[in-house]
């Protein structure tokens, strides 16, 4: 195909991961304008938002933000931060580049289907995007469109919403059984299982709760389309009075299947979410603290019964719609355990330090911030996940800063860490330290005045999803001024973000250029690929793998570190 | 792509091929999407106040005839697989003249599979224009809802089975000249899917007309 | 709750509303709880993470130490973790749901009424004197009748229907049974520690006991519509006679 063709439509893995790289970074930026109008008309409920009169009169007539489509923003922040922009990023772009190289693989193991699964998610990607367009707006039912409510949703956003869901889900099931087959099948001579790196184990159990996580999504989706579309009464039960009128369907339904439906993929994908992020701060921080990780195998297998252990905590999202005391027991129980893996892989990553010769690289510095951020965000889920606890703080702001600290200053983090890690990789070049270390003093700070009050107003009582932030409320007055220093944290977070897009696009051009392992890494992708990459194909000679992923400062060795793959003077003898 | 390795020869340490396991994995998830709905179908006639009498309102002959027609379209399915199997070169019977026999066998028998299941997607029409025409639409009743939405979603994955075995069956088959265990592996994975779209309907049978 | 030196300052601390319900006090107990084994952990690690970026930065340290960590200390850490956890579920939290959310109370000895939530609005129904509820039937809803109460009949003639505002008399067992008319909302009462979605097709009986007098927000905890933000009911806690001084002076409203 010729020139740029060639790489819009290519089937190489590296390609295709840059292909979702580059459109997850899009659309996290997206979410991110999303919820500074949230956070706006939060702080100024109910006044005119600079810019904002350029949403129309049907969304916010003079700049004023109408109940219905600050519903909207927050269900669609939701989905494109979670489906569109993170996903994608950590699984599909992260994965798609490194795994093959890090397995010592020439491509995934189905190279058409790959770039199938990207399509897939661009096209959800754009539906979604349109649905704002249409009349009556986008999906305005949270992210996790509770029935009946988004069964009897007026207008076209929700079915958008719905056919969205069901590209990005079929996207993400090709990309997990290509991931699995390729980490399985795929792996180099001598790539054991117990040599692939941290970051490939995470990946491989994210794979399998994305496999086994979103069919039922995808089938609830199906039955909510029939609602909408068929008139069935699925989730809808008999009886109902919606605006003074009897609802004119069969009914028969049941309200809260969906819910059991939404968390039995809503949990999963919530480690999902975090579990290739604690891959790429594992990556890092051996790297960085030039030692082998602490408890290798022991978090290798964390890793597993976290994987088991999310398919059933799901109700633990439940827990007030009306549980007996067994059932309830069950559920927390669950989630106390599914705490401790978590806890055994956070600890190893802070006893890896231990002994360590820390480099502050900038991509250290993310990832070491990495830890107590998913910290604070783990540990306040253990009051959610006792149902007594959960009681005051359920649908309050602590939750939402609960799952903030796990998934902004953990994941985004993450994300970042791995992005100045990989990018002399991919590129053959640096990118600018200062610039880095500017990105992220400025993040770390103002995503903590962002999110930290929000515990403080959650646990007063302050609930979520409020228009006006809760400025009816008497138990609200006390730390409603809050709202004014945090949304400016908001607007400070996405100026420092333009110090990360200048260096990013300024490094890609003028950069430093480096050799082939300026972190003097140990994984396959620093040793035996050539860098930068070629656009097609992966390895020159086809490595072998003589050695454990991080054999920094082994006692007695001559170099500093030992790479994966034999030497060459290995591979003579 | 040609330079990828165990897409046609099994990895020893693993066994498998890519794309058989690729399939296996493919059939999981579809397992937890059946799985969902027929839950839900539990879910709900549970909480059901009142549930109709469903062997009155589908119609079981039907029915029955579409397993026994599936049934058969599997041993079909096996047998095309088998008719080039058993020639592969290096086989047995792997001479020149015996594979231009084994294509000729295959493609009577993925022709029949196919037959198969053509003549299941026409007696579901049947079955559907028969509930409309009693105006019995997915809107009436629960049960009705989730007749349709099953049976439906697994009448898809027989329209995509059947585009996949007519591709197999006409210009696909030109690959079993090239590169014949490829070609064959292919039948195999498709047998796979197609077997597990079988099974599907042997639940969704007992589900949906007997229970 | 007894002032008592772990949990108060904690609580303070903490700063949620008052709790004015009989089960406030164990409700905040296990906050206090589990926020002070939250609180130990993470500045435990914290100072051990501090501690090793100074101590292990590479100025300080030029050469790693291949094997890190010797001996097992932190499996007891993580061993402890599980133990206070199963401490907290199996002493607190689930006592706590079969105590207090599952065992309903004897009903002639407690308030009982019938809370329904309809977007954006909180619909509250009184038995009246003769302490039975009307029959209700959604043909008979109209503005005027927002549960489509039945007035014809005896049981319903006497019956209050209260539209956002939900009084109780304090010191005594309150049942409510909740449903929704619509969509599911959540009835959220911050003070008393009560938190219940209301799900259409489903009548949920929630309890509690409130033990102090005052007057607050019903808060509206499940997104609902556009109107969620602004679905809030008042309630008031009063004393026996001001509660059926009030119910008098309602009833004189409803017409002969
Ligand atoms: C990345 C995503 C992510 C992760 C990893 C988690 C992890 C956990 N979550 Fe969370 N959760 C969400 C994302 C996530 N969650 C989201 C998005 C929601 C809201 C959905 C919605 O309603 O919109 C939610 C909601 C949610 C609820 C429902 C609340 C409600 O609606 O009422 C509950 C309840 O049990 C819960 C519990 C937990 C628990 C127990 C963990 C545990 O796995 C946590 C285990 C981790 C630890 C215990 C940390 C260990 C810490 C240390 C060892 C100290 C380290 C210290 C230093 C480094 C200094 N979460
Ligand atoms: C992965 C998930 C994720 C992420 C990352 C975020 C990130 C953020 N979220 Fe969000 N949020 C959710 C998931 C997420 N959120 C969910 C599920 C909900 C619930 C929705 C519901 O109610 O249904 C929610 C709700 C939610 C609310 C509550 C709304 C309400 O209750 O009414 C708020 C309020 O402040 C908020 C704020 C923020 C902020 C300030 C960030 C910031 O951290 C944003 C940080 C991001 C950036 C600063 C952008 C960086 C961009 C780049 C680096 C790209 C550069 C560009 C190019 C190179 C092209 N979020
Ligand atoms: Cu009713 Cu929110
Ligand atoms: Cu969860």
């Amino acid at each position: 195909m010729p020139g740029l063709l060639r790489y819009i439509f290519s089937t190489d893995h590296k390609v295709i991961g840059l292909q979702y790289g580059f459109t997850s970074l899009f659309f996290l930026l997206v979410g991110f304008a999303l919820v500074m109008l949230i956070r706006w008309q939060v702080a100024y409920p109910g006044q005119p938002i600079p810019l904002a009169g350029l949403l129309g009169e049907a969304n916010a007539p003079g700049g004023v933000l109408l109940p219905e489509f600050y519903n909207q923003l927050g269900a669609m922040h939701g989905t494109i931060m979670v489906f569109l922009g993170i996903v994608p990023l950590a699984f599909g772009a992260f994965g798609n580049y490194l795994i093959p190289l890090q397995i010592g693989a020439p491509d995934m193991a189905f190279p058409r289907l790959n770039a199938l699964s990207y399509w897939l998610y661009l096209a959800g990607g754009i539906v979604m995007l349109v649905s704002f367009g249409v009349p009556g707006g986008a999906a305005n039912n949270g992210w996790t469109s509770y029935a009946p409510l988004s069964d009897i949703a007026p207008g076209h956003g929700q079915t958008l919403w719905l056919a969205g869901m069901l590209l990005i889900i079929l996207s993400s099931l090709l990309g997990a059984m290509n991931f699995i087959t390729t980490i399985v099948q795929l792996r180099a001579p001598g790539m054991t299982w117990f040599r692939l790196p941290f970051f490939v184990w995470a990946q491989f159990v994210t794979a399998f709760l994305l496999l086994l996580a979103f069919p039922p999504l995808q089938g609830a989706a199906v039955l909510q389309a029939m609602d909408r579309l068929a008139s069935t009464s699925f989730f809808i039960p008999s009886g109902l009075v919606v605006g003074g009128q009897p609802l004119d369907v069969a009914g028969g339904g049941n309200a809260l299947l969906w819910q059991h439906l939404f968390w039995f993929l809503g949990h999963p994908e919530v480690y999902v979410l975090i579990l290739p992020a604690l891959g790429i701060v594992a990556e890092v921080v051996a790297n960085n603290t030039r030692k082998p990780l602490w408890g290798y195998r022991l978090i290798v297998y964390s890793l597993f019964v976290l994987g088991f252990l999310s398919f059933v905590v799901w109700a633990h999202h439940m827990f007030l719609t009306g549980m007996g005391t067994a059932i309830s027991a069950f559920f927390q129980a669950t989630t106390m355990i599914i705490s401790i893996p978590s806890v055994i892989i956070l600890s190893a990553l802070i006893l890896s330090l231990y002994g360590g010769s820390i480099r502050f690289t900038t991509p250290m510095l993310f990832a070491l911030a990495f830890m107590p951020m998913f910290g604070i965000g783990g540990l306040t889920g253990l009051p959610l996940g006792l149902s007594a606890t959960d009681i005051p703080l359920h649908d309050t702001n602590y939750v939402v800063a609960h799952f903030h600290y796990l998934v902004a200053p953990g994941t985004i983090f993450a994300m970042f860490a791995g992005i100045y890690y990989w990018f002399p990789k991919i590129t053959g070049r640096m990118m600018n330290d200062t610039l880095g270390r500017i990105h992220f003093a400025g993040s770390l700070v103002s995503m903590n005045v962002i999110f930290m009050p929000m515990f403080v107003q959650g646990l007063a009582g302050v609930n979520r999803r409020l228009w006006d932030g809760g400025a009816l409320y008497s138990h609200a007055q006390e730390t409603l001024s809050l709202n004014v220093p945090m949304s400016y944290a908001a607007l400070v977070l996405g100026v420092f973000q333009i110090f990360f897009v200048v260096n990013l696009v300024w490094s890609l051009r003028a950069g430093r250029v480096v050799d082939a392992n300026p972190w003097e890494a140990t994984t396959l992708e620093w040793s035996a690929a050539p860098t930068p990459p070629r656009a097609h194909g992966n390895f020159v000679t086809p490595p072998r793998v003589v050695r454990d992923p991080y054999e920094y400062s082994v006692p007695g060795a001559a170099a500093g570190f030992l790479p994966q793959a034999a030497t060459d003077a290995e591979s003579r003898t | 792509m040609g330079t990828l390795p165990y897409t046609t020869d099994v990895r020893p340490d693993t066994g498998l091929t890519n794309p058989k396991l690729g399939i296996w994995l493919f059939l999981a998830s579809e397992v937890m999407l059946f799985g969902a709905l027929f839950s839900s179908y539990v879910l709900l006639r549970i909480g059901a106040l009142e549930w109709p009498d469903q062997s009155s309102v589908v119609s079981v002959p039907f029915g029955a005839f579409n397993t026994v027609v599936l049934i058969a379209s599997s041993v079909t399915m096996v047998l095309a697989w088998a008719s080039l199997a058993s020639r592969l070169p290096g086989a047995r019977r792997g001479d020149a003249q015996a594979q231009a026999a084994g294509l000729g066998r295959y493609r009577l028998f993925m022709g029949l599979t196919l037959l198969a299941g053509a003549i299941f997607l026409v007696v579901k029409a049947f079955e559907y224009s028969d509930k409309f025409s009693h105006h019995l639409y997915p809107s009436t009743n629960v049960f009705l809802g989730l007749y349709f939405t099953m049976t439906g979603l697994h009448a898809l994955h027989v329209i995509i089975g059947m585009i996949v075995n007519a591709y197999l069956w006409g210009p696909g088959a030109r690959m079993w000249r090239s590169e014949p265990e490829r070609f064959t592996n292919r039948i195999e994975v498709a047998g796979i899917y197609w077997h597990f779209v079988d099974v599907v309907w042997i639940f969704l049978f007992p589900v949906l007309y007997l229970l | 709750m007894t002032p008592d030196p772990i949990f108060q300052p904690m609580l303070q601390w903490l700063g949620m509303p008052v709790g004015a319900s009989a089960h406030a006090g164990e409700v905040d107990r296990i906050m206090a709880l589990v926020h002070w084994l939250m609180l130990v952990l993470f500045v435990g690690w914290s100072i051990f993470f501090v501690y090793v970026l100074a101590r292990f930065r590479r100025g300080r340290n030029p050469q790693a130490n291949y094997h890190g960590v010797r001996g097992r200390w932190s499996t007891w850490v993580e061993a402890g973790v599980l133990v206070a956890e199963i401490v907290l579920l199996a002493f607190f939290s689930i006592p706590f749901w079969s105590t207090n959310v599952d065992a309903l109370p004897a009903e002639h000895e407690s308030t009982i009424v019938r809370v329904v939530a309809e977007q954006f609005a909180w619909n509250v129904h009184y038995p009246g004197a003769d302490g039975v509820f009307g029959r209700t039937d959604i043909r008979l809803v109209d503005p005027e009748n927002p549960l489509g109460l039945d007035r014809t009949e005896p049981a319903g003639r006497d019956d209050l229907v209260v539209n956002g505002r939900l009084n109780l008399p304090v010191g005594k067992p309150v049942i409510v049974f909740l449903s929704s008319k619509d969509v599911i909302h959540s009835f959220g009462l911050p003070q008393m520690r009560v938190k219940q979605d209301a799900v259409p097709g489903i009548v949920q009986p929630v309890w509690f006991t409130p033990t102090m007098t005052g007057e607050w927000n019903i808060a509206c905890s499940q997104l609902c519509g556009l109107g969620h933000f602004r679905m809030r009911g008042i309630y008031a806690i009063q004393t026996q006679e001001d509660y059926e001084a009030w119910l008098k002076e309602e009833a004189s409203f409803l017409e002969p």
